[in-house]
């Protein structure tokens, strides 16, 4: 022990220790990056890439923007103006930027802009654009001779509105707004629809999320505790109708619930219902809950079979031979071990049943629309930046949603297998 | 980036092995079909260019989004008329040039052959399809003929299927309620319209079976869940006459449409997409779609000598919904009024639904 002063540990060629290590770890991070860069390049080109392409079109339309420069230099000069009363200066700028839309050939684009918010305006402009061109001054007389709809404050309003190339309006009007002739206002009852298909998306899927829990956990303990042979022979019966296409399963359904279905035949034959009393199953919320809990079944199993597979038996016959009760052994000491199978499924069943659209389309009847049939809808008729509000709204839901539950449960718990 | 590259490479590669044939996008189904029997088949014997078929649930989002990213595969598409209106305004389609359509089998210049409003800036029509009303013929004593049957309950018990939509929906609820078809968009302009149609639609909501896919609309009249729907006349057609099935159509209330062909901007073979839709929407072209499938064909000349179904008897006159008899009293469809109102409308439909 003659000396303490600790001596720089080196490798065999010299090099300090610490300083090989880490070129050896960065050597290794490398690797394993380059491992991972097509899975990165991937999720950044096929999910990340297009949900920020979503967003920004939720926000940007430069239909009316692009093709109507005049008028909207104008709405810039006079951001103040008095829509009931536009001035003539107004109207010229207007009929020449129909002028050369028609020319241009994009006032169906600038129509559909402003229709977004004041229906009725893509005939509007289409009629305005083929008669601009003869149009002589004044050109508020002009035009309003040609129809007075072009003197409505709201369509006023409207174009100032869609002025700018970014807007908020598609939010606005998935949050149940309407333009009126006094800015944006709570929209009339008849039409009141996106907030309540939220809520009650969210409620239905969450119903789902506990009728596919209640359903599965007995299946996945039976699967997990049962021999092997035994388990395999229904873990098919499990994956089977995974693997069956989802239009076959949702048609089945239909085939069994509806009221001339084998179901209401059963019942009538048996005597439990009259011939008149059939029960109706299908077509309402109810056959939406009961299909949709039935194809989104396995993606609760499989993750609660894969977490109780791997709990020893051992636990819960120590907690029995303590002198516990079968519920308290359940309670305290094989649920808790679930939880994280719990936890994944019940996440994975809810944002799946969330953005479900073909069930409920084809056994969802009246009320059994979710809101994702409407954004599918507003795919359909061009008014994508629409869907796009309505889907972003969704994301922050379903993100807010993640939040709560890793502060709850913790992200870190979750198993997916 | 490279990797980005070299799948770019692969891709438009990919696109380049394709620009051979014309791409001609569809609906699908029987539908499909019938334009594959009577378009692309004949048209690849005759000329020797080849042409291929794809199915779409529907192709109008399809080529938006195509012509959006630029990567234009398909060479025509099959579209509703407002839609072919729409993405016309849209600039998505390239415009179709109405001279360079041939002339009738009998000389009829094409302006003067084809019905009026078959022919728009960017589309040519294929055929007229329509929405109607059928029922089992097993199931009442005595057959409704009138849209007005349609909503009445009490003399016509038993539900009703109906499709989940406000467009051809509000109009025939408005023509059951006694609207004249000629008022019906007069009408269902004003606010107190549209509560009209959808107080006449309160009558009957409680019996409603709401059909979405149109197939399910003769699947749920075969499976004895309704004794009415509303159907597009060809699934009708098709089940009736294919399959036997005791269904009859009511003409009485029909909102009928044009089906166009139409040509995307930037289509890869643009020049060869025209000639087909030149040969498909001829006489002859247009007779032999009108053969395979009950849809109206939209050339007077094409309806001259008489139709025959692909079954070799049944006679197709009386099941096509430009049939004189069949028009008593229809409605053509209107592309302008949905082009404004389709997005206002189906939000009070589903609030309505949800009520």
């Amino acid at each position: 022990m003659a000396e303490a002063t600790p001596e720089l540990l080196t490798t065999a060629d010299g090099r300090p220790l610490k300083e090989a290590l880490a070129s050896a770890q960065a050597r290794a991070k490398r690797r394993a990056f380059l491992l991972v860069l097509p899975l990165l390049l991937f999720v950044l080109l096929t999910f990340l890439i297009p949900i920020i392409y979503m967003l920004k079109r939720s926000v940007e339309h430069d239909g009316f923007s692009a093709s109507a420069p005049l008028l909207v230099a104008w709405f810039n000069a006079n951001p103040d103006f008095d829509p009931a009363n536009p001035p003539e200066e107004a109207f010229a700028a207007l009929v020449q930027d129909l002028g050369k839309m028609q020319a241009d050939k994009n006032t169906g684009m600038a129509g559909a802009r402003i229709n977004y918010s004041v229906p009725g305006s893509i005939s509007l402009f289409k009629a305005g654009a083929r008669a601009a061109k003869d149009m002589k001054p004044p050109y508020k007389e002009a035009l309003l001779a040609l129809d007075p709809e072009w003197g409505k404050p709201v369509l006023w309003l409207g174009m100032q509105s869609a002025s700018g190339n970014f807007t908020t309006e598609f939010y606005k009007v998935a949050a149940d707004r309407k333009l009126t002739a006094d800015g944006w206002a709570r929209g009339d009852d008849k039409q009141r629809i996106y907030l309540y298909l939220f809520f009650k998306t969210f409620l239905v899927s969450g119903l789902i999320t506990f009728i596919c829990l209640l359903l599965a956990f007995p299946v996945a303990h039976l699967l997990a505790v049962l021999p092997m042979a035994k388990s395999s022979l229904l873990m098919i019966l499990v994956l089977l109708p995974f693997w069956t296409s989802l239009l076959v399963r949702t048609t089945s359904w239909i085939a069994l619930l509806q009221e001339q279905g084998i179901v209401n035949d059963l019942m009538v034959g048996l005597g439990l219902i009259t011939d008149d009393g059939r029960l109706t199953m299908m077509y309402n919320l109810t056959g939406t809950i009961v299909a949709m809990s039935h194809v989104l079944l396995p993606f609760m199993i499989l993750p609660l079979y894969s977490v109780m597979r791997v709990i020893p038996p051992s636990y819960a016959r120590a907690a029995r031979s303590l002198g516990a009760t079968s519920w308290t052994t359940f309670r305290r000491v094989y649920l808790p071990q679930t939880l994280p199978g719990i936890a994944a499924g019940s996440l994975l069943v809810f944002i799946l049943a969330v953005g479900y659209y073909i069930t409920p389309a084809l056994v969802g009847g009246a009320d059994g629309q979710l809101i994702s049939n409407l954004i599918s809808f507003h795919m359909t008729k061009s008014n994508w930046s629409l869907a796009a509000a309505i889907a972003a709204m969704l994301l922050a839901a379903i993100l807010a949603l993640y939040w709560v539950y890793d502060r709850l449960i913790g992200i870190d718990r979750l198993k997916l297998g | 980036m490279k990797k980005i590259l070299i799948l770019s490479t692969a891709l438009s590669s990919l696109a380049f092995a394709a620009q051979a044939d014309v791409t001609v996008m569809s609906w699908g189904g029987a539908y499909g079909e019938a334009q594959t029997e009577a378009h692309v088949k004949p048209w690849m014997a005759a000329t020797g260019n080849g042409a291929v078929m794809l199915d779409s649930d529907n192709p109008a989002p399809a080529v938006k989004a195509m012509v959006e990213a630029g990567n234009v595969t398909v060479d025509v598409a099959s579209l509703e008329i407002a839609d072919a209106i729409r993405l016309c305004d849209e600039g998505v389609l390239e415009p179709i040039d109405a001279a360079s359509l041939p002339a009738g089998a009998d000389g009829t210049p094409a302006a003067d052959d084809f019905l009026a409003g078959a022919i728009t800036e960017c589309g040519v029509s294929t055929d007229i399809w329509s929405n109607v009303f059928a029922y089992d013929t097993t199931k009442f004593p005595e057959a409704p003929t009138t849209a007005a049957d349609y909503f009445d309950l009490d003399k016509f018990p038993g539900k009703r299927g109906l499709r989940k939509g406000a467009k051809a929906v509000l109009e025939f609820a408005l023509m059951g309620d006694g609207v004249p078809a000629a008022e019906v968009y007069a009408v269902l302009s004003t606010p107190e319209g549209v509560d009209r149609a959808f107080a006449k639609l309160d009558t009957i909501k409680d019996s409603v079976v709401w059909w979405e896919a149109g197939a399910q609309a003769p699947q749920l009249l075969a499976d004895g869940e309704v004794t009415m729907t509303t159907a597009y006349n060809g699934r009708i057609f098709a089940a009736a006459v294919n399959e036997g099935k005791p269904f009859q159509i009511v003409w009485d209330g029909q909102v009928y449409e044009n089906e166009m062909y139409a040509v995307p901007k930037g289509a890869p073979n643009k020049d060869l997409a025209m000639e087909f839709i030149a040969y498909a929407t001829s006489t002859e072209g247009l007779r032999a779609q009108a053969q395979q499938i009950s849809y109206g064909p939209a050339r007077k000349s094409s309806m001259k000598e008489e139709l025959i179904f692909k079954d070799g008897k049944t006679v197709m006159a009386p099941h096509l919904p430009t049939a004189p008899e069949n028009l008593g009293n229809a409605l053509e469809s209107s592309s302008a009024f949905w082009v404004d109102h389709d997005s206002e409308l189906n939000e009070r439909f589903q609030a309505w639904l949800a009520q």
